[in-house]
């Protein structure tokens, strides 16, 4: 080494380069043990992940009990579950129930028909989110596909046999409450939204407000009592529509509360000239709502929009309450049966992936779309 | 002022528009009384047809309306409630009452742990840590993600999976983990505490009094007296001088195994232990978000500039940047407790007896459908207009005063 240094004597000392800027200790250095603080926060944190993941894997995987023997008489035995209770998962439990978890007391030999309807929402939700359905065709590939979802749901024609509504259960239902209460709400949250913007007509804003706050002040439970024991008493002598459309009913009218706020947002996030442009040209109220406010206002609160649905997606779960058939309320049921009883760790973490999957689909999506937007603002 | 004669000034001068409406439909303001008409009276007719078939309806069922039902004998055994309460000889009404206030106690509990929670995730989201950054913002996606029933049936039967009494965890000394709840020490109630209680308020007073005079003085000469050990003297010592000159009382309720059960000390049902802690993690998650971005929605400039003044990272976060972000942060916060209140009524779905679940049995037990749910409606409305109350008090007063 000093033999090199004195053959260039003429080149200065230099400074010497930094210890290290790029790699992975420099990384961690800067960004797990920057000060001692942040060291003694990364060691406990490392600490209780190790502890907590090992812990989890060994309970969910190394020691679960993924099937279980059938007994002589045909029924499931379930004693090395029982063996290994508290140190293992008994994924078994999903191995038997999971037709049952995710279409209910659907007709066994039927049960394709739900299946293809949970593929049908999912293929709407995707071409809904795609830039290049955004046009008004959307609207009747929508109506569309409720229609065939509504034909394979009930049956009766083509051969399908008919299934009656208060079979019907699991993951369709939660998503016919969410996608039909979307699809319904919308167009009532549009108009309420527009009803309390309007200044000619106090006496309807007057009526939009009450019916917003009312709405938004209270619960989503009590909505849900209401159409389960005050609705049947609305109806004429002798009426009485049935349990699941009065559920839907309750979150059209919860939903369009909410929806309303958030449309309301982007009329007033348009700027007052668009207003005053549309009337300077002539246009009539409705054109002028049409063709020059709508879509741009309601470009502006798509993310939002998306955010409202998460919630409702999750909240429709609250029919579980009044006992309608959803998701939650099948998973549930499932763990009734005598053998199950007590893995219900194992069907609510099932439950629960299912219910993040979608929900973190969406937020991704509107999270997208948010910074697209804000792209497109900036420039 | 002499109505009668004209102004010169207006003599020749054109004539406003007249006010009279002319019975055209090109008068906007025609067409907007009639809109009006049409819209309440379709509004109206429908509200009387359901009114008329409720009427009917309720006559065929022979069902007597009005709220005379709350004075009756309720006979519904509760479980836990914070005045006392005989099923055999209280009313309905009084039953109700203690719904509110079991849900009261849930949402004011959950609202205090929720704030405090949710603050200390959303600072340590924007920690340079970045393990620690990664891990709550895992937190928050996947509980966000996750409905909130779904959540409190999980937490209910984790608890309910606890050891019986006889194995009850014992984490520290008089506290008891078991399927019948959480037990806690508890003081034995002593007069002596209510003049603690007393010395305390008197202390706090004190230390306001003390802190507005520090603050005139500090206007007046530019050096501030130190508050906090003034408030320490007056809030903790003094009350602890009352304390000691009244033969320091203190005698522990420790809870004891007895049989089946612990007798003695404080309880924390499974069932309000689940509900306080499921949508404590839950609106957490939410107030993180809310946190994070009134701290981004702070301008870097003002770290820079404390910084610059010298002032350590916690320093400038608790005294420079939180406090502005407040003003972002408050209205989103307030619907965030809203939700926690209005979701406190899945107590029904575990079993915790609140204002929802005790309407509900109450509804079932006389019929009375649509008294009980107006009564539920009115109770959540009167809670949520007071947080709202509250809360646009507390936003105005931080709000920016611009001289």
């Amino acid at each position: 080494m000093s033999t090199t240094t004195t053959t260039h004597a003429a080149v200065p000392e230099r400074e010497r380069p930094p210890a290290m800027v790029y790699g992975p200790i420099a990384w961690a250095r800067a960004n797990l043990f920057n000060s001692w603080w942040s060291t003694a926060v990364t060691l406990a944190l490392i600490y209780l992940l190790v502890k907590w993941a090992v812990g989890f894997i060994d309970w969910a995987f190394v020691n679960a009990v993924w099937t279980v023997p059938t007994t002589p008489q045909g029924t499931l035995d379930p004693t090395p579950c029982r063996n290994a209770k508290e140190i293992g998962a008994c994924w078994a439990v999903i191995g038997d129930k999971y037709r049952f978890i995710l279409f209910g007391r659907y007709p066994y030999d039927e049960q394709w028909r739900p299946a293809i309807c949970i593929v049908l929402f999912i293929a709407l939700y995707v071409m809904s989110a795609m830039r290049r359905f955004w046009r008004k065709e959307l609207a009747l590939i929508w109506i569309a596909m409720l229609t065939v979802i509504g034909v394979l749901m009930w049956g009766g024609v083509l051969g399908m046999p008919y299934v009656p509504q208060d079979t019907w259960g699991g993951l369709p239902i939660t998503l016919i409450l969410a996608t039909f209460g979307l699809a319904f709400a919308f167009p009532l949250a549009i108009l309420v939204a527009l009803g309390r913007r309007s200044t000619k007509l106090p006496a309807v804003r007057m009526l939009c407000v009450v019916y917003v706050e009312l709405i938004r002040g209270v619960p989503l439970i009590s909505l849900l009592f209401m159409a389960s024991v005050m609705f049947p008493l609305f109806m004429p002598v002798g009426m009485n529509p049935d349990k699941l459309l009065r559920a839907q009913v309750a979150i059209i009218l919860f939903a369009a509360a909410y929806l309303a706020e958030v449309v309301r947002g982007g009329l007033q996030a348009l700027p007052k000239g668009q207003y005053e442009a549309a009337d300077a040209l002539g246009l009539s109220y409705w054109q002028k709502t049409g063709l020059i406010i709508m879509p741009q206002a309601l470009r502006l609160v798509i993310p939002p929009l998306v955010n409202t649905f998460i919630g409702f997606f999750k909240d429709t779960s609250l029919v579980l309450i009044i006992g309608i058939f959803d998701l939650l309320t099948s998973g549930k049921v499932a763990l009734a049966e005598p053998i199950w009883q007590g893995y219900s760790s194992e069907v609510y973490i099932v439950l629960a992936i299912i219910y993040f999957i979608f929900c973190w689909c969406m937020a991704r999506y509107s999270r997208g779309l948010e910074q697209e937007f804000s792209r497109a603002a900036r420039r | 002022m002499s109505g009668s004669t004209t102004d010169p000034r207006q003599i020749g001068a054109r004539r406003p528009p007249s006010k009279g409406m002319t019975l055209s439909w090109s008068d906007p303001r025609l067409r907007s009384i009639v809109w009006q008409v049409v819209i309440i009276g379709a509004v109206g007719m429908i509200g009387w047809y359901l009114v008329s078939n409720t009427s009917q309806n309720l006559a065929a069922r022979r069902i007597a309306t009005g709220f005379d039902f709350l004075g009756r004998v309720a006979g519904i055994p509760i479980g836990e409630s914070l005045i006392p309460y005989d099923p055999a000889i209280h009313t309905y009404g009084r039953a109700m009452w203690i719904g509110v206030l079991n849900t009261l106690k849930v949402a004011v509990v959950g609202i205090v742990l929720a704030t405090f929670l949710g603050t200390v995730i959303g600072v340590a989201r924007l920690s340079k840590n970045w393990l620690l950054a990664k891990l709550t913002a895992t937190y928050v996606e996947v509980v966000r993600d996750i409905p909130l029933l779904l959540q409190l049936l999980f937490w209910y039967v984790l608890l309910q999976n606890l050891p019986a009494p006889r194995q009850a965890f014992n984490p520290a000394t008089g506290v008891f983990l078991s399927n019948r709840g959480i037990k806690v020490p508890l003081l034995e109630w002593d007069p002596a505490y209510w003049w603690m209680l007393a010395a305390f308020v008197l202390g706090w007073i004190g230390t306001i009094a003390w802190s507005r005079a520090a603050h005139r003085r500090q206007e007046a000469t530019g050096i501030r007296p130190r508050v906090w050990p003034v408030g320490l003297g007056l809030m903790i010592a003094f009350p602890l001088l009352v304390w000691a000159a009244l033969g320091s009382p203190f005698k522990p309720e420790i809870p004891v195994l007895r049989g089946f059960n612990f007798q003695g000390g404080g309880t924390v049902s499974p069932e309000y232990g689940a509900l306080t802690l499921g949508l404590v993690l839950y609106t957490a998650a939410y107030i993180a978000e809310i946190v994070r971005s009134g701290i981004l929605a702070v301008p870097i400039g003002q770290w820079e500039a404390a910084g610059a003044l010298g002032l350590r990272h916690g320093t400038i976060l608790r005294q420079i940047v939180l406090p502005q972000s407040l003003r972002v942060i408050i209205p989103p916060m307030t619907s965030q407790y809203l939700n926690l209140t209005k979701n406190s009524s899945l107590a029904v779905a575990i079993g915790y007896q609140d204002v929802v679940s005790i309407a509900n049995t109450t509804l079932n037990q006389t019929g009375q459908a649509i008294e009980g749910i107006a009564l539920i409606m009115v109770v959540y409305l009167t809670i949520s207009l007071s947080i709202s109350l509250f809360m646009n008090w507390y936003n105005a007063r931080i709000a920016l005063v611009e001289r």
